[in-house]
């Protein structure tokens, strides 16, 4: 069976090296003569470096080399910006090693290179490094008030801010019937792959060239990035994708250690591994979410949102790093999310404090803006006496509206479209599903000692990032395929996908075609993983060059058989037929074949490489709802039903969506309730280890599920699919907050802060309590 | 602390006789030098499960014991509960299940999972559930895990029963 491969639920390829332990992750690379690089990370927030001193741990044996700023400042540059840029953010980029200050605990100082990592630790231990405390500034509203600068030089922590919106707000307030302002906060936390990061970098010196193990996400742009660093050019640097341990958006973007390993390899002349441990993961790659906002909304009589305006502060750490500005940025594009709403206005800042560095994760500004707005859409609602439900309904925009212009609401970037969608569809369909008319009676009520809630949200998502993606097809003498994609994988899943795809464009076997992705060896051009984007975009290029190749084979087919060209054939199920009878004029293994009877430039193996283009995002729409009870004594929550419901256009894989959407969800839920870095006031990361940055286990979120439909096709790609990672992760705040303030309504507590975690609602709960006693 | 000690140990039933420093764990030995490079390393504090090893049948983490503790010890890896050709009834339960992802957790579930079902053939969801409590996945929810484990056992159940009818 070849036909119609998009839509199957097809058992993954990768799956069995992976379940075997045949997998080869970063850390599974060994290359010979191999040294181990460790970092020497600062244990200070914010402290002026007066020295280092290395000389000890030079002398251990096995040491090879300390590397600290004054070997790289010939080279050093700072990383630069990959994504949404924010006017201001290029003052605040973070160089590999610290110089003369550091701004965060866990900031690379120094890197030890030894014969083994054993070594390497030891002699990091033995780095002496005199540490001039500076005042550290941990809150982002405390930094706003620039008393306590992080880069002094800029004179101010304020690394971006602008204003954004359209229509008329104020008039909008000024008339409107009723408003609302309420101030929400979102913890800091982040991904956490299972995988900590890691590189392998390896220098030949004949060549002059530079091979990266353990690339991930944007390899191609990594390799620029490098390149321009170490100034070489970019045919002189590949990167490699080796199997990779979940990003979720952390990992694979340019961080210190990807130039410094790199770097480490060409100057000792030798190839050096660096893996991260847990605990410097938890404090180097990148943080997410953290952001203060204050939202306020207009609504008139009948319960139409009639404008929104708010002010939106990401706290973003120490450093801009490549993507920092799509927190706020994006964040603030999302606020208004799936209603029609006319005027909306936003003071926008990203703010610089003494902690670490600040990037995208899984849904970013998403999550935290869809809690924002569904939140306080249900307090209005509560306050109105409108039904949550029926509030929503109003608002929402309608299929006769797409599509449907968002604006502009992000600097340098146009307006954002909402390609296409039925939102009240899929919305009617994701409260039947779920039930929700029955649970909801049970807002408020205890039942058998616990209170029960019901909540949802409603989310856009915007996916399929561009500029484009490369594909690339080769056809071997034995007639499989080999499969080349720029689109890079962190778990995904793309060797099955991608191989559906061209299976599906060209009518050949599924189990004929292997899939490599991600490595600049493979291809001219690729970009990568990020934005949801490798259905969308890697999936396009994959049907094109698919198509490219079928003509291709046409061409030969003619010349073969000394046609003049190729009217009257065409290509069927993997051969090449005569239009007229649908007789096997030429069949894919023949074609394949070394024929004698043709020209060298007709025989063997056969390659297309093409591109898919395309600037247009698409845009999937969603609900999550969440039934959640509480113990009212101990502030325990219970997740008793969580459904995720999302129009994805269409599927490639519904096995994979559907895990892609679960695990997002269950993400979700940890982040919610669980997973928080906690600094204490000097800075010092409190939440460093597993043991105390909590993240979900199997008996947490027991009772996840997803209904994933294929209502609205996106338009603006051949295969109509939109993108799917990332949908998952991104109503779980805003369900959960209502549904267990839904639960709570007896006892006035109304949720406006994340974590909802065990000991923040226990204090809610007592705080609630207190007042009511009071009253 | 960089002593040299030696060890003999079975590892995925071959002999193994070794000369390692004191200090050495027993994951980076698997790993390093004897290049089972399934078992993967997740946060080196025990936490995370993903180094789940079989250390005389029982689950263990291996980033947590040093290589000259398991002298005399029969140790299982991920290797060593795979065929050399094919996929065992839990390998293709996880495939079939969508239970893994990334794969970085895999070899510590399977680990984990196997001895469970040798120590609890017919468990309820619940118990499934707990026996995976221990071991970290970023990527999954658990959910499809947890039913793979719960497939295995009762196809296995299923076999058994049609064996004796």
């Amino acid at each position: 069976m070849t036909k119609d491969m998009i839509g199957r639920p097809v058992e993954r390829n990768e799956d069995t090296r992976l379940l075997t332990g045949r997998g080869c992750y970063v850390d599974d690379v060994k290359r010979p003569g191999m040294l181990h690089a460790v970092m020497v990370r600062s244990p200070m927030a914010h402290a002026r470096v007066l020295g280092i001193d290395a000389s000890a741990a030079l002398e251990l044996p096995g040491v090879v080399k300390v590397i600290t700023f004054a070997d790289i400042a010939a080279l050093a540059k700072t990383i630069p910006q990959r994504t949404c840029p924010l006017p201001g953010m290029e003052n605040f980029l973070q160089m590999p090693l610290a110089d003369q200050v550091v701004r965060y605990v866990g900031e690379p100082v120094a890197m030890v290179i030894a014969e083994n990592r054993y070594i390497a630790e030891d002699a990091a231990e033995l780095v002496y490094v005199d540490y001039d405390g500076l005042q550290a500034v941990v809150d982002a509203h405390e930094a706003a008030r620039n008393e306590v600068l992080v880069h002094a030089e800029q004179g101010s922590n304020v690394a971006s801010a602008y204003r954004v919106g359209r229509g008329d707000a104020d008039a909008a307030f000024r008339n409107a019937h009723y408003t609302r302002k309420e101030s929400f906060y979102v913890h800091r936390h982040s991904a956490v792959p299972l995988e900590t990061r890691g590189l392998v970098a390896e220098w030949d010196a004949q060549a002059g060239h530079m091979t990266v193990w353990g690339a991930g996400k944007v390899p191609f742009a990594n390799r620029g990035i490098l390149a321009d660093m170490l100034r070489l050019p970019n045919s002189a640097v590949d990167m490699i994708e080796v199997d990779v341990g979940g990003s979720f958006g952390v990992r694979g973007d340019f961080y210190p250690e990807d130039f410094l390993v790199p770097f480490a390899a060409q100057l000792v002349g030798r190839p050096v591994k660096w893996i991260e441990d847990r605990r410097e993961n938890l404090m180097a790659m990148n943080h997410s979410r953290e952001m203060h906002c204050e939202l306020e909304i207009a609504v008139d009589r009948e319960g139409l949102i009639q404008a929104m305006r708010g002010k939106v502060m990401g706290d973003i750490g120490a450093y801009v790093r490549t993507n920092s500005g799509v927190m706020a940025g994006k964040g603030t594009q999302f606020l208004q999310g799936a209603y029609a709403i006319p005027n909306l206005e936003f003071d926008v800042c990203a703010i610089i404090t003494n902690k670490t560095p600040a990037g995208t994760y899984r849904g970013p500004g998403r999550y935290e803006s869809c809690f924002f707005r569904e939140r306080l859409i249900d307090i209005a609602a509560g306050e109105m006496g409108i039904d949550p439900v029926a509030m929503r309904r109003r608002n929402l925009i309608k299929a006769d509206q797409m599509p449907y212009d968002a604006g502009a609401l992000v600097p340098g970037q146009g307006p954002t479209i909402y390609d296409s969608g039925d939102y009240p569809t899929v919305f009617e369909r994701g409260l039947a599903h779920f039930g929700y008319e029955e649970l909801a009676k049970r807002n408020g009520q205890l039942i058998d000692g616990r209170l029960h809630g019901v909540g949802l949200a409603c989310f856009t998502e915007s996916t399929g990032g561009g500029p484009g993606e490369h594909a690339r097809i080769e056809l071997r003498q034995d007639g499989t395929l080999d499969l080349f994609v720029g689109s890079s994988s962190a778990g995904q899943g793309h060797e099955t996908s991608m191989a559906q795809v061209l299976a599906d464009a060209m009518g050949v076997p599924f189990e004929d075609i292997r899939v490599h992705h991600g490595s600049t060896t493979y291809l001219k051009q690729g970009y990568g993983a990020y934005h949801s984007r490798s259905a969308v975009m890697g999936g396009s290029a994959v049907h094109k060059a698919g198509q490219a190749l079928v003509q291709t084979l046409m061409a030969r087919a003619a010349k073969l058989k000394g046609l003049p060209d190729t009217q009257g054939l065409a290509w069927r199920d993997g051969h090449v037929v005569r239009e007229a009878d649908g007789s096997t004029l030429v069949t894919l293994a023949e074609l394949a074949a070394d024929l004698p009877a043709c020209g060298p430039e007709d025989r063997g193996p056969v390659s297309v490489e093409t591109s898919f283009e395309n600037d247009r995002l698409t845009f999937t729409f969603g609900l999550q709802l969440a039934h959640v009870s509480v113990d009212p004594q101990t502030a325990q929550v219970k997740v008793e039903k969580f459904l995720c419901v999302e129009d994805v256009g269409r599927m490639i894989n519904p096995m994979i969506v559907h895990g892609q959407t679960v695990g997002a969800a269950v993400q979700g839920l940890g982040g919610t309730f669980l997973d928080e870095f906690i600094y204490d006031e000097d800075g010092q990361l409190t939440t460093g280890t597993f043991a105390d940055y909590l993240l979900p286990v199997s008996t947490d979120f027991e009772h996840v599920d997803a209904l994933t439909l294929e209502l609205s096709p996106s338009p603006s790609n051949p295969l109509g699919v939109k993108g799917a990672g990332e949908g998952g992760i991104i109503g779980t705040g805003g369900a959960l907050t209502n549904a267990v303030s839904n639960a709570l309504s007896g006892l006035s507590v109304s949720i406006t802060r994340l974590p909802m975690s065990l000991n923040r609602l226990s204090a809610a709960l007592r705080q609630a309590r207190a007042q009511k006693g009071t009253a | 602390m960089t002593e040299s000690v030696r060890i003999q140990l079975s590892v995925n039933g071959r002999a193994v006789d070794a000369q390692v420093e004191a200090r050495l764990t027993l994951a980076d030995f698997l790993r390093e030098e004897l290049n089972l490079t399934g078992t993967h390393l997740g946060c080196e504090h025990g936490v995370c499960g993903a180094c789940t090893i079989l250390v005389n049948q029982d689950p263990m983490r291996s980033c947590l014991m040093l290589a000259v503790q398991a002298e005399g010890c029969e140790v299982t890896t991920v290797e060593g509960l795979s065929q050399p050709d094919g996929l065992t009834d839990l390998q293709a339960s996880f495939r079939q299940h969508h239970a893994l992802q990334c794969g970085f957790c895999t070899a510590g579930m399977l680990t984990t999972a196997h001895a469970f079902l040798q120590r609890q053939p017919c468990p309820t969801r619940e118990q499934a559930c707990e026996a995976i409590s221990g071991n970290i996945c970023r990527c999954t929810g658990y959910i499809p895990i947890v039913d793979a484990i719960l497939g295995t056992a009762q196809a296995r159940q299923a076999r058994q029963d049609g064996g004796a009818a």
